[in-house]
């Protein structure tokens, strides 16, 4: 199987986001980067499918060379090869940027059976671009999917509701965006990082089409000013806790 | 939410390692008041201490770190956080096998015992998912540890408040550190302000901008040491414990290895430096993980992968085996690699433990709490003390520069001699341009650039042959030269002109001086005017504080002079003794006076050339000093000889140096008098007059008596350290002071060593020699006496032992040689009477 | 007139479309709602919530989900119709099917909105980094799609006619491939996490799976289900199911009782539309425990027993 599966190079954010002066971007001065947390599932997804079935795994990523510090990592995992779809590192609005991963992926010219993504993004959370890009290319594509398998050309998808799952099947080739819970991704190993250093990382230079949806400014939800009620770890705290329960209404 | 006090006894700012010892440490001493801020939480408010590698090798070249790393074990051991597992320094090349032999040899020095050389096939046996094939041997240290930094910090803070002693306040962050007439005064936080007047600055790589709110200077810099862990390792699937194997240390790769539970962590000191400003390092909430673990840059690791799989092919090129964990963790790094503790010149009651890692913690809050309570601590802190520094050293440029060049060698084959080559030539003597046409070979130190030999000299060699005891084999051959000794022989023939620029110089001026120097001096002060009294400087325990030269110039003004690498801790020492009145001051003319020293048989008809002054012995007596023109120069002359000549000191200011150089110059040519560099100034000459040096002989740890430096009456006059040194006259000395001369270099090759310094100092049947207080015999101090054609060494030997005559073995790396006890006590070994001196 | 995509699963209806409708209704007072499949089961409570009129594309393939048919099917009724804006929940299934919808109109679209302005050009507010960032942009289309951010703004009722309106829309192959063909696993005992008015969820701070009974007991006598942190299901002590934050389920419960969680980013985008937040921490100063309306400082593993000592008390009383 010929697979591409498509990441994003995210800032690794702790529990408070600290803006750029211009408020127009995160501060990623002090931070480290790493993949959109669904599509560790992906690139695993991906390796485990070529492991049982053969094949090979590329992965793309749209954004500049600082991508490669990322792609390494996965190519460490197992996947064979990356392509970095270069931009001038202006951020690209939900449609430029499925546009510019088709023009990348058309350029090339490789074929797969199948490409995989996260279901959304980290940072911006559209929600669209493996639907948009399925389109343009126009393949079928199944999102949040939670299960995967493939079997003679078709890939049997399941989502999870609530406690169950729904089963898609879709004829491949086809475009499949998954969630965090669909496998749990490996981390390299030290031969898998020898080895992902020789593993061919290639650029295209894309240009972005003008974003519609244009970002005027980032602002950091103001905390909900409420006092916190503090309570002592005792009968006495958990009187208090039961109380509020009953009042919540959740006391039968 | 804040209660926090608005005024305490002391302030500790940081609730790592560090400020949880300095708070258990100063409550066991009796503080009461205490408060601690940390702004991170607690128990791990984000600090180094929070992902350190926590292992502790105690073996180290330098006395200070050992006794430091030392006392923590002891510390660790009794708060029951202290897992033994033993530690081996691997070795991958011939020389780092050498440098394996140096360890041992500083083990036995600093009282360490039970370490061995093992063969690759040994240390397979201990570890054994190495690949043997890879090592010549390694270092065996069996006390090795482990321990839970965490819970030791949760333990001391938590000591410190069932005494009552401590306030501690997480998630407080210092803003602001008010100063009044160079004293501090408050500490104020985003939960409120702290009256006080004492505030210890241990919050590791965040100590240089906290020390900089107040004026002061903390030099040292964030930096990043990469770790990554790997697991779950099949071996250690059954682990019960954190730790069942040795570490490895792969001296050669600047890495270690580490059982970490199931998994092996991997460390690395290999990586190109990478410094981080404190404004680089996010706050807790905003952190990933921690603000000190900070994102891993796998390019930097590429390398260390090939190394660890090279070492550890069992563990780590088993697929299965993954990263769990990479870090670029920040730690503090110094411009010399000392930590830097002690209350800070520039403002007073503004205390700096800082640059201090895991494996010194304890000690080092011990030793600090001592020296803040007591006055002085019992382990020796001259190497790691704040007051150290000069201004350049306080510079960023010095600073990245130093710690750079310092932090590939974290596991490096260090030579005792061996010089920095980064931020060079920061400090340069008028005579410099003068010494570079003479082709001096410079050596540093603190900035200054000063000729350790001059190359113009190396005809001298052919004249003295074999007398200038040529060494062949390259370790001790490096950072030296035969010139060395060809130049003392001439110096002692002729006369030599030694630049002595790098002094430091200051004055003690005002009606309160002379009470100033009594208080700070051993010796009495109250001495005419024009009198020049070397004398030791003691701790208030009788110890070694420095040892210096004083000249009375008039009534009251005094004028210090000392060697420039303890220079500025002098000058805070006597800084600290000046008159709460306000009637004394010091004055530091480092930089306005400069000093040449002319030294040999000739000298005096060489200075009576160029001056009118009557330079004869009944005119001018050893021990006085005068101002004497010379050409168009008014010069401060001082007739002393740490070189053990007849000879002068000349001091004058710095833009005429070069004048009087050229004077000397020329009228002692016709007389043979050659230029002499710091090799015999600083070893050579000494040694032959058994003069002692201050850093190698002359410690807090050893007593005047013990150094064989008493005096025949103690001076009426109060000063510091009396009662100890009165105590200390009447008891017999624990161990004396000795001169050793080397029987026989000849090693198992037939190649003759010599010996550096450091070495440790056997019985016949090879055991090392303890003496009541528990301290170990190695060599002080090791070099050439050319006019004695001997190699000695200085040691202090228990009173059995120190016998003239008495034979003794010295070991260096990994021989024993035979060595006689040539003198008890500080009589000289070359010209004995002191005739070439007093004459 | 703006257009609201409702969705349902097999006639039961997403409450966060109410929402959606709500929101619709804030832009304009012509509001429909287009549904693909039978509407009968909440057709008057669509009305009750303003909806005028409910377009009802009707197809065999609408039986059960199929995405891209319902994204081509409300695509092709906007195009008819021209409303303002098209509309719609921003759960999974609501932005999987506007993105259908967009792609097939080539129109932008803009998901988990806060605050929607429509003009020359539109505005909008929309969460990023699951709710932890707000971003505010324009957005250059004559039509503007959006989803709405799940219970940023609660379902109001409003007068609507529900007059309902069928279509057949024009749907290929490709469409209609797409759709759930299997169920598998049996609708839970008790209630999904996502629907949960009360979920009891554990952290690191639990120290293992053996834990966790206690919370499953807590859960049980509050009616609620058991929750998790994402390092919960790394280290595989509990299903991802039951993990809680950005990349597993986004829940809004009545009660939100956080045991041993510190409280990171991307977990607090999964729980901090809860309408009370309890924790219980250690350490006081972790992010759940600034964030909470009750906090507890102390150790989960003595305090839990006693907390539901009293709960299961409390509950036994009439």
């Amino acid at each position: 199987m010929e697979i591409l599966v498509c990441i994003k190079r995210v800032p690794a954010v702790g529990s408070a986001l600290i803006l750029t002066d211009d408020s127009m971007e995160v501060d990623t001065r002090r931070l480290g980067f790493q993949l959109s947390p669904h599509e560790e599932n992906a690139v695993e997804a991906a390796v485990q499918l070529v492991e049982l079935h053969g094949g090979a795994v590329t992965l793309l990523s749209l954004g500049t060379q600082e991508a490669e510090e990322q792609l390494r990592e996965q190519l460490a995992i197992g996947a064979d090869r990356a392509i970095i779809a270069v931009t001038d590192g202006t951020e690209p609005d939900p449609q430029a940027t499925a546009t510019a991963l088709v023009e990348a992926i058309r350029a090339d010219g490789a074929s797969f059976d199948l490409v995989l993504m996260g279901s959304e993004s980290a940072d911006v959370g559209g929600y669209q671009t493996g639907i948009r890009v399925a389109h343009a290319l126009g393949l079928p594509v199944v999102t949040n999917v939670k299960g995967l398998s493939v079997d003679e050309g078709v890939a049997r998808c399941e989502r999870a509701v609530g406690s169950e799952r729904e089963v898609f099947t879709v004829s491949l080739p086809a475009v499949i965006t998954v969630r965090d819970g669909l496998n749990i991704p490996r981390y390299p190993s030290v031969p898998g990082r020898i080895k992902a250093r020789k593993k061919p990382v290639t650029t295209h230079e894309v240009t972005l089409s003008a974003p519609r949806v244009v970002k005027q400014q980032l602002v950091v939800p103001p905390a909900a000013v409420k006092g916190t009620v503090q309570l002592t770890p005792d009968a006495a705290g958990a009187t208090a806790l039961v109380e509020a329960f009953r009042e919540i209404g959740v006391l039968s | 939410m804040s209660t926090l006090p608005t005024s305490a006894k002391t302030v500790i700012i940081g609730a790592g390692i560090v400020g949880n010892s300095m708070a258990y440490h100063l409550a066991r001493l009796g503080w009461r008041d205490i408060v601690q801020v940390d702004k991170g939480p607690l128990p791990n408010p984000g600090g180094s201490t929070g992902h350190a590698s926590n292992f502790l090798f105690p073996v180290d070249h330098t006395k200070e770190m050992t006794e430091l790393t030392h006392e923590s074990m002891r510390q660790y051991k009794e708060m029951g956080v202290l897992t033994e597992c033993g530690g081996i320094e691997v070795a991958r090349t011939p020389a780092r096998m050498q440098e394996l032999q140096r360890r041992m040899s500083s083990a036995k020095s600093f009282d360490i015992d039970d370490t061995r050389i093992l063969t690759p096939d040994q240390v397979k046996e201990l570890v054994p998912y190495i690949d043997e094939s890879v090592i010549l041997g390694g270092f065996y240290t069996p006390s090795v540890c482990v321990v839970d930094s965490l819970r030791a910090g949760t333990i001391m803070r938590e000591r410190a408040m069932e005494m009552g002693a401590l306030t501690v306040s997480p998630n407080t962050e210092v803003l602001d550190v008010e100063v009044v007439d160079g004293h501090v005064v408050a500490v104020v936080t985003d939960q409120g302000r702290i009256e006080t007047d004492c505030v210890v600055i241990a919050c590791g790589c965040w100590s240089p901008k906290i020390a900089r709110m107040a004026g002061a200077s903390i030099p040292l810099t964030p930096a990043v040491h990469q770790m990554k862990d790997i697991g779950p390792v099949p071996r250690f699937a059954d682990a019960r414990g954190d730790i069942e194997f040795p570490i490895v240390r792969d001296m050669d790769t600047n890495m270690y290895e580490r059982q970490h539970g199931t998994g092996l962590e991997v460390g690395s000191y290999a990586h190109r430096p990478i410094l981080h400003e404190v404004e680089d390092i996010p706050s807790n909430a905003e952190a990933a993980l921690s603000p000190t673990e900070m994102p891993f840059t796998q390019a930097d690791f590429d390398l260390q992968d090939e190394h660890s799989l090279e070492l550890m092919p069992e563990i780590v090129g088993d697929e299965s085996v993954r990263e769990k964990y990479a870090i670029n963790g920040l730690l503090s790094l110094t411009p010399d690699g000392m930590p830097i503790l002690g209350e800070t010149p520039e403002v007073k009651g503004l205390w700096s433990v800082a640059a201090v890692w895991i494996k010194e913690g304890p000690g080092t809050g011990k030793s600090v709490a001592e020296w803040m309570v007591l006055g002085e601590s019992e382990i020796d802190l001259h190497a790691s003390d704040i007051a150290r520094f000069h201004d350049h050293h306080k510079t960023r440029e010095h600073i990245v520069a130093r710690t750079s060049e310092g932090f590939n060698k974290t596991y490096g084959i260090v030579h005792p001699m061996e010089q920095w080559a980064s931020n060079r030539n920061v400090r340069l003597s008028p005579y410099y341009e003068r010494e570079k046409e003479l082709d001096a070979v410079f050596f540093e130190t603190v900035g200054w650039e000063r000729p350790f030999w001059y190359e113009s000299n190396a005809p001298l060699l052919e004249k003295f042959g074999d007398a200038v005891m040529p060494r062949t084999a390259e370790w001790e051959a490096r950072w030296w030269s035969p010139i060395i000794n060809a130049e003392h022989l001439q110096l002692r023939e002729t006369a030599g002109l030694v630049d002595l620029t790098a002094f430091c110089i200051f004055d003690v001026i005002g009606p309160g001086a002379l009470d100033t120097v009594q208080r700070t001096a051993l010796r009495q002060m109250d001495v005419p005017t024009g009198k020049v009294v070397y004398t030791p400087v003691l701790s208030p325990n009788g110890g070694f504080k420095s040892d210096l030269t004083i000249m009375r110039l008039a009534h009251d003004h005094f004028r210090v002079v000392t060697g420039g690498a303890h220079g500025m801790a002098d000058k805070k020492w006597f800084t600290d003794q000046l008159p709460a009145d306000g009637t004394a001051q010091v004055v530091d003319l480092t930089s306005t006076y400069t000093t040449l020293g002319i030294w040999g048989p000739a000298a005096r008809d060489i200075m009576q050339s160029v001056t009118k002054a009557d330079m004869s012995n009944e005119g001018f007596p050893f021990g006085t000093c005068r101002v004497i023109e010379i050409g168009p120069l008014r010069v401060l002359a001082s007739r002393i000889s740490y070189v053990g000549d007849l000879g002068w000191e000349l001091y004058l200011p710095m833009e005429q140096g070069a004048r009087l150089w050229d004077i000397l110059w020329e009228a002692g040519l016709p007389h043979g008098m050659i230029p002499v560099g710091i090799g015999v100034y600083g070893t050579t000459g000494r040694l032959e007059k058994s003069y002692r040096a201050y850093g190698n002989e002359l410690e807090t740890e050893y007593t005047v008596v013990e150094a064989g430096m008493q005096m025949k009456k103690v001076k009426d006059a109060d000063f510091v350290g009396k009662a100890a040194h009165l105590a200390q006259r009447e008891e017999e000395p624990t161990a004396i002071l000795c001169s050793l001369t080397v029987d026989d270099h000849t090693s198992s090759t037939g190649e003759k060593r010599y010996m550096l310094g450091r070495e440790p100092i056997l019985t016949l049947d090879g055991q090392p020699i303890t003496d009541r207080k528990n301290r170990r015999s190695y060599a002080t101090s090791a070099g050439s006496a050319p006019s004695l054609g001997k190699h000695v060494l200085m040691s202090y030997l228990p009173p059995e032992h120190a016998v003239e005559g008495t034979s003794l073995l010295v070991e260096y790396l990994g021989e024993q040689y035979p060595v006689t006890v040539a003198r008890v006590g500080s009589a000289p070994l070359f010209d004995v009477a002191n005739d070439r001196i007093m004459g | 007139m703006i257009l609201v995509h409702i969705d349902h699963d097999r006639g039961v209806l997403d409450p966060v479309s109410l929402q959606a409708l709500t929101v619709a209704r804030s832009l304009d007072g012509d509001v429909h709602a287009v549904v693909a499949g039978d509407p009968a089961p909440f057709a008057a409570e669509l009305a009750a919530h303003g909806a005028a009129v409910i377009h009802v594309a009707d197809h065999p393939a609408f039986s059960d989900f199929a995405p891209q048919a319902t994204g081509h099917a409300v695509a092709q009724l906007a195009e008819r119709l021209s409303p303002a804006a098209v509309l719609a929940g921003g759960t999974a299934r609501g932005n999987e099917v506007l993105a259908h919808a967009a792609a097939f109109l080539d129109a932008p679209l803009v998901a988990d909105c806060t605050t929607i302005t429509l003009g020359s050009p539109s505005r909008v507010v929309r969460a990023r980094w699951g709710g932890n960032l707000l971003e505010e942009a324009t957005v250059d289309a004559s039509l503007l799609l959006a989803t709405v951010l799940p219970h940023a703004v609660p379902a109001e009722p409003a007068d609507g006619a529900g007059t309902i309106e069928a279509f057949a829309p024009e749907l290929t192959d490709a469409d209609v491939a797409v759709r759930v063909v299997e169920r598998l696993g049996a609708k839970a005992a008790g209630v999904t996490l996502a629907e949960a008015k009360t979920v009891v969820s554990g952290g690191r701070g639990m120290g293992g799976p053996e834990s966790f009974s206690m919370l499953e007991d807590l859960a049980a006598i509050l009616g609620g289900t058991v929750g998790c942190s994402r390092v919960v299901t790394s280290e595989g002590w509990r299903p991802h199911a039951e993990q809680v934050g950005q990349t597993g389920t986004k829940v809004a419960p009545d009660l939100y009782i956080a045991c041993g969680i510190s409280g990171a980013t991307q977990h607090l985008a999964g729980c901090k539309n809860s309408k009370v937040l309890v924790a219980i921490n250690t350490d006081p100063t972790a992010p759940m425990m600034q964030v909470a309306d009750y906090a507890v400082v102390g150790d989960l593993h003595a305090f839990l027993p006693v907390l539901i000592e009293h709960a299961r008390a409390a509950a036994s009383q009439p």
